[in-house]
């Protein structure tokens, strides 16, 4: 819940460095609970601050990290519309990473979720402040006073004052009580809803944002750092004679792993650091290094022999998950038909265009930080939990980031930094090469599942069984865990969208040989790809339209209550599936060898469908179309949510036409983007985004949701097309590509 | 010591010869508009045009950049000015890193061919990859640049 507050001048430029002038307010917002990193639980509050200065700028504290999703655009058209802004006067500037900024981290949807309202609350709390500052200058009534872009009207006499002019004014009057704040009617949003260009086009288009490897400090060093191949592993001996041989190099230095507790944080690989001058010099010197390492026990570690380990494992009967209901064996025993299948997803690595980098500054007493973090939060504490100095004397300085998926709230590049200042007595920009984003990563976990579902007489669907072994994101964070975890489960597998009397899921053992993290979309990506595929299958089987064999199995209409406040709705995902059908034209006859396929996911509580069009020549798989459907209840800017789908629709593609990551003797096969590849604009298709009208429903998930249905749309379209199933991913493995 | 000539301002450093123009641009230079994404001429993110002809900075050396105009996202041109209207218009970026690769990509393209064709773009722009995904976009902005330039004349 939010709680506004007008700020004390003082504390404000203490905190900022702003100038105080005009009316600030600062708001408290909860933070929302985080999955599987333990929250560090400052409790500072205000956390979240607007200022309205006397020359009618008004500026927004964003406490998200930036990573492409158009946040802090978002956050700001909350408040403009409540305080009826005019839009050219906003800017936002991105705080730190600190606790009184409320919860930073910026995975899991959550970012528009959980602040919208907050944000809200705060523009009409300062609305109102502006009336009541205009009326007493006009000494008229508070009612007479209206807001409309950046004045104050005085209805009666249509004389006007100008934001800025009254803020002075507006800074003395006591705020008014939360309970009296009116928000405003969703017909009546200006910038909600709508489109909004991203408040930091202009920098983007002239190279002028300052992204992590951006970051300039004065004398400072840059670094690369040469990591086990095998995870884990460690340094035995090293020769660094040509390494400090190579022009700019200035030092070579060994850092140890930094393990973390059990828990929580992420530590750091270690290995061996060549500190320069200039990034090359670094980037070549770490080529010039001749280490031996301590392989360790990840050694043996080969991603072929773990796929048949898994499907064998599937064969067996794994723990039952709870979710899981009626009588299965019973189904099947009284069943007319009988299908079963079993799919792989590989391990797949994040791989923002912005490799993992940070600038760290170890000063002794405090230690500072800039870097493209996704969770600043956890990385503050890390540092001072590693680092042993107080929380306050650690600044995290969060930069633009040039992509993010996951990979950057993982803080491992950031404590690699501080921990090389620290050795170095310098400031020093460690900046991972892509080998080592490819190789080195806190990987996608790779994924084996069986299915296999019964018919009764009738042709209904009579029971479902899925056993999935997937190496889970808890181990890195707590060594054996062997079992995917009741949270990630949930992604998809116990609560997939379909009215099953008798379902049962099964936990399948996989033990995790690299460091597991979560990727965009997460574990969603394989319950995606499983269910999908499979219900595909069944309607085969059962000669019905895939569309309509959907909507069958989703059934009646039903709302599910479950932990959150966001109840499962199967309208809403039954209306998302029939609205992508109309605008694919399904059911229209296609042009010859091509074919179109369909899924639906619900995720982050938005319901999506997709259909892609793909055409198959020479045994290639081109993909020509993709519609898809969101329903992520109220959208906050129009043009964000459409990006973001259409750029979760390349991501899509890219892991189902590419992504695989594989390892021999424990050490990552790929290196680079020509053996990790991604969609380009050649394979780039048309992309057809719908957004449901739901203005009046709490804003849901927008980042991700579009990600987990595109592998399975495009593999049913293929066998529209073609007859072949694929259950392996990717198609590129299968010389579909 | 080196002397380059960047967007029409020469500047003299002192470098190894075989150092990448990307890192000589970035680190030594301080122009950071020009990105690092491979380092291997995959992905596009450093582009830049060497008397006139798109380059990947990342797989050139310094020395090759002697005495020729070099011209970077942080200059300007008129196609350079129509895209980047174009960019604005279509809201193209996500987390703009890429961005600087494919305007320069993109103003090498309407550089060379007046009214660009999808395929035209297709073989122009495929190598550079945006890991954000906003293909669609830069497609459909390079058309509005086009329109763009011929509503200016
Ligand atoms: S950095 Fe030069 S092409 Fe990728
Ligand atoms: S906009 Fe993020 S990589 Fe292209």
């Amino acid at each position: 819940m939010s709680n506004i507050q007008q700020i004390n001048r003082r504390d404000f430029v203490k905190l900022f460095g702003l100038a105080s002038s005009g009316i600030i307010l600062g708001c408290t917002i909860s933070s929302d609970k985080k999955e599987f990193v333990p929250q560090t639980d400052g409790k500072f509050t205000p956390n979240l601050f607007v200022q309205i200065q006397e020359d009618g700028n008004i500026i927004l504290l964003a406490s998200r990290s930036e990573m492409g999703q158009g946040i802090r655009t978002s956050l700001a058209s909350a408040i403009a519309d409540e305080l009826e802004a005019d839009w050219k006067y906003i800017t936002v500037q991105q705080a730190t990473g600190n606790a009184k900024y409320g919860n930073q981290n910026t995975d899991g949807s959550r970012s528009v979720r959980t602040l919208l309202e907050p944000m809200r609350k705060m523009g009409a709390t300062a609305k109102a402040m502006l009336i009541t500052a205009a009326a007493k200058k006009w000494n008229v009534e508070e009612s007479v006073c209206k807001a409309e872009n950046h004045f104050i009207i005085n209805k009666n006499t249509s004389d006007t004052f100008f934001f800025g002019d009254l803020v002075v004014e507006a800074s003395k009057v006591a705020m008014p009580a939360e309970e009296t704040i009116k928000l405003k009617k969703v017909e009546d949003f200006k910038f909600i809803g709508k489109t909004l260009k991203s408040i930091d086009l202009k920098d983007f288009t002239h190279g002028t944002a300052t992204y992590g490897i951006d970051v300039r400090i004065p004398n400072m060093k840059f670094a690369a750092i040469a990591r086990c191949p095998v995870t884990f592993g460690t340094v035995k001996s090293f020769d660094s004679s040509d390494a400090e041989k190579t022009a700019g190099v200035e030092q070579v230095i060994a850092l140890d792993r930094i393990v973390p507790p059990t828990g929580q944080f992420f530590g750091a690989l270690g290995g061996v650091a060549v500190v320069a001058n200039n990034t090359w010099s670094a980037f070549k010197g770490k080529l010039n290094l001749n280490i031996e390492w301590n392989y360790g026990d990840n050694h043996s570690f080969d991603t072929d022999k773990f796929k048949e380990t898994l499907t064998a494992r599937l064969q067996e009967n794994g723990k039952v998950v709870p979710g899981s209901r009626g009588n299965v064996s019973a189904a099947f025993s009284n069943s007319e038909k009988i299908i079963e299948a079993t799919y792989h997803v590989p391990f797949l690595v994040h791989a923002p265009m912005e490799v993992p980098n940070a600038t760290a500054w170890f000063k002794g007493d405090k230690i500072e930080v800039w870097a493209p973090l996704q969770d600043p939060q956890t990385a503050r504490a890390e540092i001072a939990h590693f680092f042993e100095i107080p929380l306050e004397n650690v600044t995290v300085n969060v930069t633009f980031l040039g992509g993010g998926f996951g990979r950057k709230s993982k803080s491992d590049f950031v404590v690699e930094a501080v921990a090389l200042s620290k050795k170095i007595n310098a400031p020093v920009q460690v900046v991972w090469t892509r080998e080592d984003d490819i190789k080195h990563s806190f990987y996608h976990a790779t994924s084996a599942q069986y299915l296999k579902a019964s018919f009764d007489k009738k042709g209904n669907v009579s029971g479902w069984l899925q056993r999935v072994g997937l190496p889970s994101i808890t181990s890195s964070f707590k060594p054996i865990s062997d079992y995917a975890s009741g949270l990630e489960l949930n992604q998809g597998f116990t609560n997939n969208p379909y009215d099953l009397d008798n379902f049962r899921l099964e936990n399948v053992k996989a033990e995790a040989h690299v460091r597991i993290g979560w990727m965009r979309s997460v574990v969603h990506i394989h319950s995606g790809f499983g269910n999908n595929s499979f219900v595909d299958e069944m309607a085969f089987a059962a000669k019905k339209d895939p569309v309509q064999f959907h909507l069958d199995l989703i059934g009646k209409d039903r709302v599910t209550v479950g932990r959150s406040n966001h109840s499962f709705n199967s309208k809403r995902m039954k209306d998302v599936l029939k609205n992508t059908a109309k605008n694919a034209g399904w059911g229209k006859s296609l042009p010859e060898n091509h074919g179109l396929g369909v899924a639906i996911h619900y995720s982050f509580y938005s319901y999506v469908a997709t259909i892609v069009e793909v055409s198959v020549k020479d045994k290639k798989v081109k993909i020509e179309n993709i519609w898809t459907t969101i329903d992520c209840g109220l959208v906050l800017n129009k043009d964000n949510v459409k990006n973001q789908l259409e750029g979760a629709a390349i991501f899509g593609m890219s892991l189902a036409l590419f992504g695989k990551i594989s390892a021999k003797d424990g050490a990552v096969e790929q290196h680079n983007f020509f053996d990790y590849q991604m969609t380009r604009m050649k394979d780039a298709p048309k992309i057809h985004i719908d957004i449901m009208d739901k203005m009046h429903e709490p804003p849901t998930g927008v980042g991700e949701p579009g990600v987990p249905v595109m592998a399975p749309a495009i593999c049913n379209a293929i066998f529209n097309a073609t007859g072949k199933r694929v259950r392996s991913l990717p198609l590129v493995d299968f010389g579909m590509v | 010591m080196i002397s380059l000539s960047i967007n029409g301002k020469s500047y003299s450093i002192e470098t190894q010869e075989d150092m990448p123009l990307l890192w000589a641009i970035r680190d030594i230079i301080g122009l950071t508009g020009t990105k690092f994404g491979c380092g291997v001429a995959q992905c596009g993110a450093c582009s830049i045009l060497i008397d006139g002809t798109l380059t990947k900075s990342c797989s050139m050396p310094v020395s090759y950049g002697i005495g020729k105009q070099i011209f970077t996202i942080e200059g300007s041109s008129s196609n350079l000015e129509f895209l980047r209207k174009a960019w604005n218009d279509g809201n193209v970026p996500q987390c703009g890193y890429c961005q600087s690769g494919q305007l320069i990509a993109a103003t090498s393209l309407l550089d060379k061919i007046e009214i660009p064709t999808d395929e035209d773009i297709d073989k122009a722009m495929s190598d550079n990859i945006c890991r954000c995904g906003t293909y669609t976009r830069i497609r459909k902005a390079i058309h509005e640049a086009v329109e763009l330039k011929n509503d200016a004349i």
